[in-house]
């Protein structure tokens, strides 16, 4: 008896939305088998891992919290991805969101709070845009691969962000360390409820969620964006810019993870240090793909991951295992979609059970 | 085996053959017989069930039921290679060739002994001088045009000195002279004792050529003929199961220009392309102007040109209705009246994984479906659903994707969709190819109706009768040159062939654009 792939006559669309179903499963079947193997008791594994976050209500808090500049960042990756724009380098723009949201912070602390707030995060904006146009520029005008110039600069975004806490805008009261100071609290943004981190940029996220649905599914610009992912051929035919697409699509990225730069620095973090950088640029392109580029998706698929970092936390505290166990997860997951996705285009077929019709 | 002794024993016997496809049956007890010598047509519309059939035979699928007997004996054919070992050859349809080797490695890999590449090129070039089939041996094949390509294709099986050869479709991409050589060739191996089955919808080629023919339909065997005895007319009949209806023609009253090409020329970035030079053109309101020419003659690149794909230096080499436009992209000439169809209908002419609205949606100009950058898709859903009933589309609803219907159907509604939009000009490449006779047929009767409202049509078309059928005036296009238009009455199948390899009177320079 053999397994065989066979070619499906229409991609299956039931199929896309099962996949990332079924990737989740595998995951956590796997997951319950590491745990074995790590000496741990899997059922009390996981449940230390997947449901003591959300057993508190500082626990949910924490999820949205994480779950914030996930959503934000794969919301402007998808918009780039349907495009077949591939920003790898999310990483760096919210770097420099974080960067120029700093910048204002600091230097006009002594605006009124919401209007400080909202030059904060068009700071964000326009840093994250920033950087994410110099890949534009190459692709558009040389011809450069943009995954590798988007990647690139996030090494350079890094050592701009320690240049800033290291230099012009290290704290002087700050014991020497690579931080800037703690932002006024003119300049934090404001939490909900006394005691719980989720603060107001949960509603933002929202709110580019909302944005990009119109966008992406109603919107000329989107529809204009889709064809040139999907047959550049047909896009040049209809006359729509490739160009077009390629900035569009970097900037929607830049923009978005320029403002989860500016929610970081305003948000828990407090102050821009050497570590803002904390891999959720990369970590947002699994969530865009779980989410399947879709805005519903992503805001799911955003909680999962976010999930996925809160239980590497409580299994570091509650069953001695590093927290990077967190990040195995989040790459099992992102493994086992790319896998599965094999079966929206090809069915599984047993051979040679009957020799009947084939 | 045969015990008659005045009846030769056949070469090859199908009995009974049947392959399914999951809920598609592709061939129904279909019984064959094919003797030694004998060039077998065999007959159908798109979607009959040839090619499966003849993949069948050449080992590249297996059947679902039935048996094949090969000189007698009933034998399983397991593969390609054995079906080469047994001596049948194939010239497929669709190109099996690997784009990114040359000519002479492609060759190469489909000989079971092939010798070293340097003899094997100069094979290469002796055939394809002896049958007029050009090729450079060592040319990249991703480099070559549709025609090139099936003309390596033919040139493999060629040397390999087939017992049997199935040819698929092999003649739509030759020039007359070409095909009259070819036949002569093939005449000649059946003479020297090897079988063709010729696959072709094309029925005078198969009056010239075959002596028997066993018509398909839907997977079914209709009928078997002797082509010699029957009318292209009594062929189509049975292959499609009614009369064909004739063309409604229409009246020849031309009015003001409406396309013009002024002194065209273009250097393509394509290092294997063809340079365009100096075209002039001229197609009035109320006509249907055909370009004849065999493709790889710089089809392609007067089509990107004249579509906006490429822009072009002069911007008034170009113009429509009037207005220059050769720095003006495609949308901007449909805004100006421009509509047209490409040649690739998945991929190009329509996104393949896209909706049919959506495949509407990306060449709309009218109506306007897009308010303040938002797209109102009732409008869009309109528009296609009326689309997919004038233009007969066999499809499930506006909500399908483009890749699951035929290519006649999808060719139908891409060029519905481009009527549709009422243009002042419409420009077609092969409008008909790889398309079921119903809707060919109806297709080009679109076109005539058309062209009685006044639009200007340009249609780019490899097969010559279509042009002779429905063009008020036919040009030659020939390495990048055009030859002077004559009225189609004026002129025929034999000098557009001779006009095709570039010889054409120059006397007659710019008389592309007509006395005014």
């Amino acid at each position: 008896m053999m397994l065989k792939f066979e070619k499906r006559p229409v991609a299956s669309e039931a199929m896309r939305y099962i996949s990332p179903l079924l990737s989740i499963i595998m995951t956590l079947v796997c997951g319950f088998i590491l745990f074995g193997f790590l000496g741990k008791d899997p059922i009390k594994g996981f449940e230390i891992f997947f449901l003591n976050p959300l057993k508190t209500s500082y626990g949910i808090s924490e999820l949205f919290l994480k779950a914030t500049p996930l959503i934000l960042i794969a919301t402007g990756l998808s918009i780039g991805f349907r495009a077949n724009v591939w920003n790898i380098g999310a990483e760096g723009q919210f770097i420099l969101g974080a960067i120029a949201a700093t910048g204002v912070a600091i230097h006009f602390d002594y605006h009124p709070r919401m209007l400080l707030l909202t030059e904060m995060m068009i700071a964000g904006m326009v840093g994250g845009m920033l950087w994410a146009g110099i890949t534009a520029f190459l692709r558009t005008r040389f011809n450069t691969n943009e995954i590798l110039v988007s990647l690139m600069l996030v090494y350079v975004a890094q050592y701009l962000a320690e240049w800033f806490v290291h230099g012009p805008w290290k704290d002087p009261d700050g014991f020497g360390f690579p931080q800037t100071v703690i932002f006024s609290d003119n300049a934090l943004l404001p939490i909900f409820f006394d005691g719980l981190r989720v603060n107001l940029s949960l509603l933002a996220a929202l709110f580019f969620l909302v944005l990009a649905y119109f966008f992406i599914f109603k919107s000329f610009a989107g529809f204009k964006m889709l064809v040139s992912g999907y047959a550049k051929a047909a896009a040049r035919y209809a006359g729509f810019s490739i160009n077009q697409s390629i900035w569009l699509g970097l900037l929607a990225g830049g923009a978005l993870a320029g403002v989860a730069g500016m929610t970081e620095v305003s948000g828990p973090a407090g102050q821009l240090t050497a570590h803002i950088s904390n891999g959720y640029g990369f970590a947002a392109i699994i969530v865009a793909y779980v989410g399947r580029l879709h805005p519903v998706g992503i805001f799911f698929s955003g909680l999962l991951m976010a999930l996925l970092y809160l239980g590497g936390e409580q299994a570091q505290y509650y069953l001695n295992l590093p927290s990077s166990i967190g990040r195995v997860f989040q790459g099992m997951l992102l493994f086992f979609l790319l896998g599965l996705d094999i079966l929206v285009q090809y069915r599984i077929r047993f051979t040679g059970l009957t020799r009947k019709e084939a | 085996m045969n015990t008659m002794a005045s009846l030769p024993s056949p070469l090859l016997e199908l009995k009974g053959m049947r392959k399914v496809y999951q809920s598609v049956v592709a061939n129904d007890h279909i019984d064959l017989c094919v003797l030694p010598g004998e060039i077998h047509a065999v007959l159908g519309e798109n979607g009959a069930g040839k090619s499966t059939l003849m993949k069948i035979i050449y080992g590249v699928t297996q059947p679902t039921a039935g048996k094949l007997f090969w000189q007698g004996y009933e034998i399983k054919v397991a593969s390609p290679a054995q079906a080469r070992k047994l001596g049948i050859g194939m010239i497929f349809q669709h190109f099996s060739l690997f784009e990114t080797l040359n000519v002479v490695e492609n060759v190469a890999l489909g000989l079971d002994h092939p010798p070293k590449l340097k003899q094997l090129a100069q094979e290469i070039i002796e055939i394809s001088n002896r049958y007029e089939l050009p090729i450079d041996p060592f040319r990249s094949v991703h480099t070559l045009s549709v025609g090139e390509m099936q003309r390596v294709e033919i040139i493999r099986c060629l040397l390999q000195k087939p017992k049997l050869l199935i040819m698929d479709e092999p003649t739509s991409v030759l020039s007359p002279s070409a095909v009259r050589k070819l036949f002569e060739t093939l005449r000649q191996f059946a003479a020297e004792g090897c079988s063709i089955l010729y696959i072709s919808h094309k029925l005078d080629e198969i009056q010239a050529l075959c002596h028997t023919a066993t018509v398909l339909r839907s997977g079914k065997v209709v009928g078997n003929c002797i082509p010699a005895n029957e009318t292209p007319q009594s062929m189509a009949r049975m292959m499609i199961g009614k009369d064909l209806t004739a063309y409604k023609h229409h009246a020849f009253a031309p009015g003001e220009t409406l396309l013009q090409l002024k002194g065209l020329s273009c250097k393509t970035k394509d290092p294997f392309g063809i340079d365009l030079n100096n075209i002039h053109l001229a197609v009035r309101a109320g006509e249907i102007l055909g370009i004849a020419g065999i493709s790889g003659n710089g089809q392609k690149e007067l089509l990107y040109a004249i579509s906006g794909e490429e822009l072009v230096s002069k911007p008034d080499a170009i113009q429509i209705c009037g207005v220059s436009v050769g720095k003006i992209n495609p949308r901007g000439r449909r805004h100006l009246g421009l509509c047209f169809v490409p040649e690739e209908r998945l991929g190009r002419g329509a996104v393949p994984q896209m909706s049919l609205e959506d495949n509407a949606l990306m060449t709309m100009i009218k109506p306007a479906v897009v308010e303040y950058g938002m797209i109102q898709y009732t409008k869009v859903n309109a528009y296609a659903s009326a689309c997919i009933q004038k233009f007969d589309v066999k499809c499930s609803g506006p909500q399908a994707q483009a890749q699951s219907l035929s290519g006649g159907n999808l060719q139908k509604y891409i060029v519905g969709r481009e009527i549709m939009q009422d243009p002042k000009v419409i420009v077609l490449a092969q409008p008909t190819w790889g398309v079921d006779i119903g809707a060919a047929l109806f297709i080009r009767q679109a076109l005539l109706e058309l062209s009685n409202k006044g639009v200007a049509i340009l249609v780019i078309s490899e097969e010559i009768d279509e042009l002779f059928e429905i063009s008020d005036r036919i040009v030659v296009m020939s390495d990048g040159k055009l030859s002077p238009a004559k009225l189609t009455q004026e002129t025929n199948v034999e000098e557009i062939g001779v006009w095709m390899s570039g010889m054409w009177p120059e006397a007659e320079q710019i008389t592309a654009l007509p006395a005014t």
